[in-house]
């Protein structure tokens, strides 16, 4: 078969089949995938909940809602969670922007005595083997069963009463910051739901 | 050139990763551990194939001077078939190669390929160009996250052979330009030794 001509007909009718057929082939990929995309997201987010929230009954992603966040963040999501109708607290996704590189995702549990549960880490971009640390249990676990009125959310450098990862105190500063605001934000929650 | 010599060339004589020395950038920035390098790897010989394949039946079908983009659509439509798939149903990869998958689109091995080779011969031995340049890359960049690793964490394939720390530089970004500089060196002296 000879070549095609570079005229401007072909040219035009040969983007446009190639165009075409590549959009046909995504969009249905895109179908297929778009149902274990979504599943593989919604199992993240609950194992995420249910590392941070002891037993839950209830389903804590469909009750989500957002509350306004702290000045200059978007809104953060609650999850509030119930075992058999009794209220045993939430889960809070927050997140700081003073990372060392970058957001830090935290998942922050709280009970409804406003003690925290336990904290998952999300999502972050830290220095390997120095920021990333704040995933170990031996820095997160400190903040276990603390409540953040008596245990002042800021690393000991600033005057709170958080240990910083050695040669990581940005990253620790961040994820502190990220508990304080999860606190504030639940603090609203709490509110608005004795309001109703 | 025999079909042996087409496929095997990919591995040694033109690597293209410590050969050619082309697609740096996920080659350098993925490799913090060998499942990340193999990862990555698979991931974009499987678009080298595919691409290598489409080309390689259109490339008369193909007026020369629109040729580029039309193998630019081609490759960024099998690059979002493994995007979506991944993130469907290998969730965690996905995770940890992020924006590196999106970028195949822009790894110059893919268009070098078909531009250099797919477009200029028959369906059968571009395939056997992509699988053999594709595995080679593959081997090359679980090669360096491999020694990364082991160098690095102190593990090979997530499995823990010393406790504790390592060398950690490996891990970051100078690790990963050292590391590949002594692979170079490596191939080099056996590529001398063979010759001889």
């Amino acid at each position: 078969m000879a070549k095609k001509e570079s005229t401007f007909i072909n040219m035009v009718i040969t983007l446009f089949v190639v165009t075409l057929l590549a959009s046909t082939a995504l969009g249905f990929v895109y179908e297929v995938t778009k149902e274990p995309i979504a599943k593989a997201k919604l199992a993240k987010k609950t194992a995420a909940i249910k590392n941070v929230m002891p037993d839950f009954s209830n389903n804590p992603v469909e009750a989500m809602y957002k509350i306004p966040g702290p000045e200059g963040y978007d809104s953060l999501e609650i999850y509030p969670a119930e075992n058999n109708g009794k209220d045993i607290g939430a889960a809070v996704r927050t997140y700081s922007k003073k990372g060392y590189a970058g957001e830090v995702w935290l998942m922050v549990g709280f009970n409804p005595q406003g003690e925290i549960i336990n904290i998952d880490v999300l999502e972050h971009k830290e220095t390997p083997g120095l920021g990333t640390k704040m995933a170990d249990a031996q820095f997160k676990d400190q903040f276990t069963g603390k409540h953040p009125e008596e245990y002042n959310l800021k690393v000991k450098k600033d005057g709170g009463d958080v240990d910083a990862i050695t040669a990581a105190t940005i990253s620790s500063r961040a994820f502190a910051e990220a508990v304080q605001h999860a606190w504030e934000i639940y603090q609203k929650a709490d509110k608005g739901e004795s309001n109703e | 050139m025999s079909n042996l010599k087409i496929f095997s060339k990919g591995f040694i004589k033109e690597n293209p990763v410590f050969v050619l020395l082309l697609g740096m950038c996920p080659a350098l920035a993925v490799t913090s551990s060998a499942i990340n390098g193999l990862g990555m790897g698979l991931a974009t010989l499987f678009v080298l194939v595919m691409s290598n394949l489409v080309v390689s039946i259109i490339k008369n079908l193909v007026p020369d001077k629109v040729r580029i983009p039309v193998f630019i659509v081609i490759i960024a439509s099998f690059v979002t078939v493994v995007d979506l798939s991944m993130a469907g149903f290998a969730p965690a990869l996905h995770a940890a190669l992020g924006i590196f998958i999106p970028l195949i689109v822009v790894n110059c091995i893919v268009l070098g390929r078909s531009e250099a080779f797919a477009s200029k011969n028959n369906v059968k031995t571009s395939l056997l160009d992509g699988l053999g340049m594709g595995l080679g890359f593959t081997f090359a960049l679980t090669l360096l996250g491999a020694v990364r690793e082991i160098l690095g964490s102190g593990s090979i394939f997530g499995f823990k052979f010393i406790p504790g720390d390592a060398i950690l530089a490996f891990i970051l970004a100078p690790g990963a330009f050292i590391a590949l500089g002594y692979l170079i060196a490596i191939i080099n002296l056996l590529k001398k030794r063979y010759a001889k």
